[in-house]
């Protein structure tokens, strides 16, 4: 048996199967029960620029702190 | 740790120099002393202790964004190269004179069209994935790029690919495989540069304090992954001469075509398109200020767009030795692929429920949203073009260049500038844009220049499609191809006008760039910074 027709063989069977299967796999699983509340929150994750580590972060906070506080005087 | 270093490098300079002087080919020979002038650069840097390439010592807290902001000007310098070359050879076509005589052949068309495809796809595309990639991963993982040293490596190494790459076609060293054309050396060089980039990049994603990965994430990391798994396989290549430029390609035939195409598409699949598509999902939402419209439809359409892309590559090769069901295959996936991607165009779309009036103010939203409506013209454009009957009018023409254009121009184009101009005032810590008029310019400008571009292309395409196909009631055909060339001038100048457009529009945007960041006038953060030390 040629290599071609030995993997083609595969190919058109197992390998179809399996990944159309996971793909279905993937789709069912997004839209399982309970996967609403993490969407929602993976979402929002470029809006939520908090992180201490991070100087952008700490400008961008004392930023909100000045504007809640009063205009910076010129 | 140096000492290595100097080690390394001295033996560069030295079998660089050896390569240059046993050099068989012209093309090899520059190039191997660029790499010694350049490997002697680096080399006298180390031995003066300064590190190499003028990484700064930053403090290893906040977020590497020096890297981004050399990205985001290399993007700018290399978009302005391609778009001139392309305009430039657009007017070779209209005027064949424009193939110069004392430039011959370093300057005639054919060693130019490579050079513009490659500027603008791989130097302008690739440096603003790379640019956008290490923003959006560090924004969205919440912690610092991984990998100082390596993510300069990523940046200054690929800018070396780009100059091998282009000087290479003006000499002349070509596999002359589209999109594919470096040598073997430049191709050994990108893989080890994508390497690092997967690294840092991955590296990034694993000590993120963010839990889930976001979608825009996935969409890079694809980009990434699948293109160094087309590099390697499309390259799979032996030198005639470990001292020349030119390589003989293992697969030959047609194999070597439907692994060539397997490539090409997924190039602009995996490319031009997922990796553009996470630039998408990081700054509509943000300069839209909300959340993607559906983040399950995010997901949906990464996994649909990751089965279906690799299997459409067939499709440009209809007619051809390719056997039948590979063709149809190719063309079946194309066709389903429409939905995938319309799925996509209305989720970045939607994301401006509720805020629509933004598009009135903002013309960086505006630009965006207009990139997504050109995703969607040509992932519609595509599938019907992948439909056996339609490519055989459509195959050989220049419809396919409108295609590819109206993707290029209108999608890529337009969401790398507003990317460009969401990122430079944030990167250099201004307030905004120096002139938003000159957004709005460079907004009408480039609009317009797609349309007379597109517009052009198909009527040049379908018409020339249908003359070569014409023939008399003898069964002659009635037209040469030298009268298509000759119906096709007007349309040609069409064309070149749109790309003057295009350019200046990406003029403009260099300007206001470049008056961004020099921007006299301190902003706000400078100002408070100010105002705390009175």
């Amino acid at each position: 048996m040629q290599t071609y027709t030995l993997l083609r063989e595969f190919a058109d069977s197992w390998v179809l199967l399996a990944m159309f299967s996971a793909f279905v796999f993937v789709i069912l699983w997004i839209l399982r029960p309970g996967s609403r509340k993490i969407h929602r929150d993976a979402g929002a994750i470029p809006l939520r620029d908090d992180y201490e580590c991070v100087d952008e972060v700490a400008a961008y906070k004392s930023d909100k702190e000045t504007s809640s506080h009063g205009k910076i005087s010129e | 740790m140096n000492y290595l270093k100097l080690l390394a490098l001295g033996m560069i300079v030295l079998i660089a120099a050896m390569a240059a002087n046993w050099a068989v080919d012209l093309a090899y020979q520059v190039h191997a002393l660029l790499v010694m002038l350049i490997a002697a650069w680096v080399f006298i840097r180390v031995l003066r202790g300064i590190d190499p390439l003028n990484i700064p010592q930053s403090t290893p807290s906040g977020y590497n964004d020096a890297v981004v902001r050399v990205g985001v000007v290399a993007t700018v310098f290399w978009g302005l190269a391609g778009l001139l070359v392309g305009t430039f050879i657009a007017f070779q076509l209209a005027f064949p004179e424009l193939n110069f005589d004392w430039g011959q052949p370093f300057t005639n068309f054919g060693r130019l069209r490579p050079l513009h495809t490659s500027a603008v796809i791989f130097a302008f595309g690739g440096n603003a994935l790379i640019c956008t990639s290490f923003y959006v991963v560090q924004r969205t993982s919440g912690v610092r790029l991984f990998g100082e040293q390596l993510s300069w490596f990523v940046f200054w190494g690929y800018q070396i690919f780009i100059v091998l790459a282009a000087t290479g076609y003006l000499l002349g060293a070509t596999q002359s495989k589209e999109y594919a054309e470096p040598e073997w050396y430049v191709d050994i060089w990108l893989t080890l540069v994508w390497v690092s980039y997967l690294i840092v990049f991955l590296g990034t994603i694993f000590k993120r304090r963010e839990k889930h990965i976001y979608v825009a994430n996935w969409f890079y990391l694809s980009f990434i992954v699948t293109v160094a798994m087309l590099h390697v396989v499309n390259n799979i290549s032996i030198p005639v001469s470990i001292w020349g430029s030119k390589s003989v390609q293992l697969f030959s035939g047609v194999q070597d075509a439907m692994t060539q195409w397997w490539y090409g598409h997924n190039a602009v699949g995996f490319f031009l398109t997922s990796g553009f598509l996470g630039m998408m999902y990081y700054f509509v939402p943000k300069q839209a200020k909300r959340p993607i419209y559906s983040y399950k439809l995010s997901i949906v359409h990464f996994w649909a767009l990751t089965f279906l892309y690799i299997w459409a590559g067939p499709h440009h090769l209809h007619y051809t030795a390719l056997p039948d069901w590979a063709s149809t295959l190719g063309m079946v996936f194309s066709v389903i692929l429409w939905m995938p991607s319309w799925g996509g165009m209305i989720n970045g779309v939607m994301t401006l429920q509720g805020a629509w009036d933004k598009l009135r103010t903002d013309p960086i939203l505006r630009m965006f949203v207009l990139s997504l409506g050109f995703y969607g013209m040509s992932t519609f454009e595509g599938p019907v073009m992948s439909i056996r009957a339609i490519n055989s009018l459509s195959h050989y023409t220049d419809w396919t260049i409108g295609h590819v254009h109206s993707g290029a121009l209108g999608w890529n184009g337009m969401i790398t500038f507003a990317a460009i101009y969401f990122l430079t005032p944030r990167l250099w810590g201004r307030e905004k844009m120096h002139s938003t008029a000159a957004i709005n310019w460079h907004f009408w400008l480039a609009t317009i220049g797609i349309v007379l571009y597109a517009a052009s292309m198909w009527v040049t395409g379908i018409m020339e499609g249908l003359m070569w196909r014409e023939v008399n009631e003898l069964g002659f055909l009635v037209n040469s191809f030298a009268d298509t060339v000759e119906a096709k001038f007007p349309m040609y100048v069409v064309r070149g006008t749109g790309g003057v457009l295009y350019l200046s529009g990406a003029v403009i945007m260099a300007w206001n760039v470049w008056r961004t960041i020099y921007e006299p006038k301190p902003s706000k953060r400078n100002a408070r910074m100010q105002h705390q030390e009175n």
